[in-house]
């Protein structure tokens, strides 16, 4: 009977340690999210709207998750120098010009794009601060 | 028991009176800015007194098609004004965001207009103005967008519209300025100030131009 019960809490805790482990990665990206949620009506809703729907065509929408995915290493760029290069998002030309926003440090840069790139119909995942550094050493 | 029916049919007229008095009870809207009392003889002798309030003097801008406008296309209308520049990257986008969902819900109604001035003298020109009117997608003369000097826009802006205007070097985009919408009525006399960053207080200035709308009928 002993036996039985401390298999039981053993494999208990065993359970939950992976559990937990597997749950840390998602607690941290819930971090980023609401970190970036905070940044993003504080820096990009104006333009960019509450959910990401743009402004006519002075802003593009945040919702073309191919543009998004394509460009995962430039957003830090285009966010942190700015950029009046233009884009185009699903198919529609903008010519507007994106201001910098050089105030923000690579932790804000990383939990902005999390948001953005998780947010408005988004699904990609995390995108840590560390990567942050390395995308900005190679900006155009 | 006969005073018990008297209260009560005394309460429900009370109540009747009180709801009949709410149906006709139209909310009127406010007149804002100076005023002042002139007194006039009549031919009979009697002084009359007359309040006259502060009004919107005449102007006469550029428009985003490069024609001079004056207040002779508001004449007979009500429309709402505001301030801001094309590259503003602060409040303006909010503002016309909001406004535009106002333009939206009195699109081709001719008794509103919609009137945004430049701060930005020197970059905003009507071709600019132009551009920003079509990128906004809002570029019929339904609303207008006009570029004057800075002398004649900033003392409107702050004398009339009673809206901040300024340059300022070490602001974000080099210009303060606040984010009113104003309403304006027929009689050119300010009827409302309304936050256009704040989508509770647009959701308001709907509501009022409808009852302004209503007020200017009769």
């Amino acid at each position: 009977m002993r036996k039985i019960i401390l298999l039981v809490v053993f494999s208990i805790t065993v359970c939950s340690i992976i559990y937990s482990c597997q749950n840390a990665s998602e607690i941290e990206q819930a971090k980023y999210m609401t970190g970036g949620k905070d940044l993003y009506i504080a820096n990009c809703q104006n333009c960019h709207g509450a959910n990401g729907e743009g402004l006519g065509e002075l802003a593009p929408p945040l919702t073309d998750s191919a543009f998004l995915k394509e460009n995962k290493a430039k957003l830090a760029c285009i966010i942190k120098n700015g950029s009046n290069k233009g884009v185009v998002i699903n198919g529609k030309n903008y010519q507007g010009k994106m201001p910098s926003f050089s105030k923000l440090h690579d932790i804000d840069l990383a939990q902005v794009i999390v948001y953005v790139t998780n947010s408005f119909g988004n699904k990609q995942g995390m995108y840590t601060y560390e990567q942050v550094a390395k995308d900005l050493e190679v900006c155009k | 028991m006969i005073k018990f029916k008297n209260i009560s049919s005394i309460i429900a007229l009370l109540f009747l009176v009180i709801s009949f008095t709410a149906c006709t009870n139209e909310k009127i809207l406010p007149i804002y800015g100076q005023r002042e009392a002139k007194i006039t003889k009549g031919k009979d002798g009697i002084d009359r007194i007359d309040t006259v309030y502060q009004t919107i003097p005449a102007f006469k801008f550029l428009n985003q098609d490069s024609t001079y406008i004056t207040q002779d296309m508001f004449k007979g209308k009500i429309y709402v004004a505001d301030f801001f520049f094309t590259s503003c990257t602060t409040i303006c986008p909010t503002m016309h965001r909001n406004l535009k969902t106002v333009f939206e819900q009195y699109k081709g109604n001719p008794d509103i207009l919609f009137l945004s001035h430049t701060i930005d003298f020197k970059y905003d020109k009507p071709s600019v103005l132009k551009k920003y009117a079509q990128k906004l997608g809002v570029d019929v003369p339904q609303w207008q967008f006009v570029y004057g000097s800075k002398d004649e826009v900033y003392t409107l802006a702050e004398k009339s519209y009673l809206t901040v205007v300024k340059e300022d070097s070490t602001a974000t985009d080099g210009y303060i300025h606040q984010g009113w919408l104003v309403l304006i009525d027929k009689e050119k006399r300010m009827r409302g100030a309304y936050d256009g960053t704040k989508t509770e207080e647009v959701d308001k200035l709907k509501k009022d131009i409808a009852i302004l709308l209503a007020e200017e009928k009769k």
